[in-house]
């Protein structure tokens, strides 16, 4: 019985820390600019078939690794200037609508660029399940949580701890007083969509050995990503590590104890549930607004 | 995309050699409609279903088309949603005038077409697998794939030949899926055959591990059945490993393409499935008649296109040459007579099967259409 509750509980993990690592990135765009960016998940995308296809190509896989984390911070920055940018002065609705548009065009181009087949990439440490107390766990499982365990240390530190990570804070808190005090605002947002993309390539790339990945794999890992963000109180990073968290083993013991056809159902309760009584996540910080 | 075909198909018939006959109704080209679903979440089936109709058209042509006619096709792609293949429908129907319906690579898609098709009296082959396209039978609609009631059939089958009489079985909740589920439920019976325990997952679940320790840990258990296409079944095949379950694995023909073994590795070993001879054409016996059809396209397809051919091409193929030959028996495309033959094709050996309508039978395959496959070592193996 305890065998498969563990089972329950690592099935949970793994999907949950794929959606820790997806809602991150949602976290990042929206501390600098309160943006929700719905190509976040395009991003997980970009870093999945960049690596596959390259490392199919023959490309060893560190390499292959790094230039798909490039060409992904490329496609954020070249999101920000060309997409984001121009539009600095519209409203933060108008340029969530903007991401959503970014979305779709960048779907449509992994299609032409790549092509509509399934990728994977081999496991990073081989695919011979490691046994706890009678459940087993994929080593891949283990790199996804490690990864996810060093992203949110990394930004921490470069939050709290670096000029430009404090820049960056000031900036979402109040725009025209950081450009006052010198902040270059503008350097701020690209920043903060090269990191983002920079971390959805990460995630996409960590994942794709246990999911696989398509020209249309962000869609899911977009929105399970801003389930996790939004249920752990948007623009914070450790609540959406802990909201995906939440939301996958949620999923993992409903299928095992209810029923696998409601599992969706009841993750989605408890979003509702939790944002019904602590609107701003469990770990927002409370807004007040001044009339 | 479209003008391209249209010019292309213009350009061969500038090229082509004239009729002899060379009357003024002769040079007028026979008009083929055709909606697939060439991208969106289908388009692994519209892409290869477009490209064999396109290839094929153009060869026809080359040996001077049928009845003295070339063949002109015009292809539209709908995305995989029902409301665009209406629309489309409606089009080749109305502006394009087409003499025949191919498509719908989706039992959506083709749903969405049919009652428009009844209406206008078109006579229309469907690509997709849903059997409720004809059955109740629909006097306009035609298909060419297998359904997924008959998979099903052939692995229930196949267990009961192997002994087992209790079954787990675990699907896709949504489609493809979905409906094979149903469809195993309603054959299950005909075979002594009990489904023990019956788990989905959603089409992008990244693990369903949870769903299978319920399976592992339902008692007496003896084999589980995958219903699935697209990376699910990848998935819980590599889950399956991972768990060490104990028991054999059968998958759909959703999974009938090497992508799935490229997909889930070796994880894959010993999994059966039904699948057209198309997979394992080499293995056929040589008495077999389905052998050299289905050599011969999967020649000219991969030559054609460097890419593995699938049995979804093999659909668009078989629907194009039961359409042609259904024309040329009718010596016209007036549209009664095209229907009234389409109906009358008996033993055409396709890529899919030997097929042989009835008028209460708008598929005319036998559940001998389709092979047991197991895979050993990342290679299909005939295991019937």
């Amino acid at each position: 019985m305890f065998a498969a509750f563990l089972q329950y509980l690592f099935s949970g993990l793994t999907s949950g820390a794929i959606y820790a690592l997806a809602g991150l990135g949602f976290a990042i765009i929206y501390n600098a600019s309160h943006v929700i960016n719905f190509a976040q998940g395009e991003f997980i995308m970009i870093g999945g078939m960049a690596s596959a296809t390259l490392v199919a190509a023959g490309v060893p896989m560190p390499l292959a690794i790094t230039l798909a984390m490039i060409i992904s911070m490329a496609v954020g920055v070249a999101l920000e200037k060309f997409a984001i940018e121009p539009a600095r002065n519209a409203d933060v609705v108008t340029i969530i609508i903007i991401t959503i548009g970014a979305s779709i065009f960048m779907r449509g181009a992994a299609q032409i660029i790549w092509d509509k087949e399934f990728h994977s990439l081999p496991a990073f440490s081989g695919e011979i399940p490691i046994a706890v107390l009678g459940a087993t766990l994929m080593p891949q499982s283990l790199w996804v949580f490690g990864v996810a365990a060093v992203v949110i240390v990394a930004l921490w530190w470069f939050f709290n701890r670096t000029m430009f990570g404090k820049a960056m804070l000031a900036t979402s808190h109040n725009r025209l007083a950081a450009q006052l005090v010198g902040v270059g605002v503008k350097k701020v947002l690209l920043a903060s969509f090269a990191l983002s993309a920079l971390l959805g390539a990460v995630g996409g790339i960590v994942v794709t050995p246990i999911t696989f990945t398509n020209y249309e794999a962000g869609i899911m890992l977009g929105l399970k990503g801003f389930s996790a963000a939004v249920l752990g109180g948007l623009g914070n990073g450790g609540g959406a590590i802990v909201g995906g968290l939440i939301v996958g083993i949620a999923e993992a013991l409903a299928s095992g104890y209810l029923s696998s056809a409601y599992k969706d159902a009841i993750a989605f309760v408890i979003i509702l549930f939790v944002l019904f009584f602590m609107p701003n996540g469990l770990f927002g910080k409370r807004g007040t607004d001044r009339v | 995309m479209r003008d391209l075909v249209k010019w292309g198909v213009v350009a061969v018939v500038a090229t082509g050699v004239c009729s002899s006959a060379g009357t003024a109704s002769a040079a007028e080209p026979i008009k083929i409609g055709a909606f697939l679903s060439a991208t969106g979440p289908a388009s692994f089936l519209g892409e290869p279903e477009k490209k064999t109709l396109e290839m094929y058209v153009e060869k026809v042509n080359k040996a001077g088309g049928v009845l003295g006619r070339k063949i002109e096709l015009v292809v539209y792609d709908d995305g995989g949603a029902g409301d665009k293949a209406s629309t489309f429908t409606k089009r080749l129907i109305e502006s394009d005038k087409v003499d025949l319906l191919i498509g719908g690579s989706t039992t959506g898609t083709t749903m969405a077409a049919v009652p428009l098709v009844e209406r206008a009296q078109l006579p229309f082959i469907s690509l997709a697998g849903g059997v409720n396209i004809v059955e109740p039978v629909k006097k306009w609609v035609f298909k060419t794939p297998h359904t997924d009631r008959m998979a099903a059939e052939k692995v229930f089958a196949d267990m009961k030949k192997k002994g087992f009489t209790k079954v787990a079985l675990i699907s896709e909740d949504a489609g493809f899926g979905k409906s094979g589920h149903d469809q195993s439920l309603m054959v299950v019976k005909n075979y002594g055959i009990e489904i023990v325990a019956d788990e989905v997952y959603s089409p992008k679940d990244p693990d369903v591990t949870a769903q299978l320790t319920k399976i592992k840990n339902s008692p007496g258990v003896q084999a589980v059945f995958n219903f699935g296409f697209g990376q699910g079944p990848a998935i819980v095949t590599k889950n399956f490993k991972q768990l060490g379950m104990g028991v054999p694995l059968f998958q759909s023909h959703g999974v009938a393409s090497k992508d799935y073994i490229k997909l889930a590795g070796d994880a894959t070993d010993g999994v059966r499935l039904p699948a057209a001879g198309l997979v394992v054409p080499e293995q056929l016996a040589a008495t077999d008649p389905q052998k050299p059809v289905v050599s011969a396209f999967k020649k000219e397809y991969e030559t054609a296109f460097k890419s593995d051919v699938s049995t979804f091409a093999g659909h668009a193929y078989d629907g194009l040459q039961i359409a042609l030959a259904a024309i040329a028996r009718a010596g016209s495309v007036d549209k009664e007579k095209v229907r009234d033959e389409i109906e009358k094709t008996s033993g055409y050996v396709g890529t899919g099967g030997m097929v042989s309508m009835t008028p209460t039978d708008h598929m005319g395959l036998s559940l001998s259409a389709f092979h047991m496959v197991e895979i050993r070592k990342g290679e299909w193996v005939l295991s019937d």
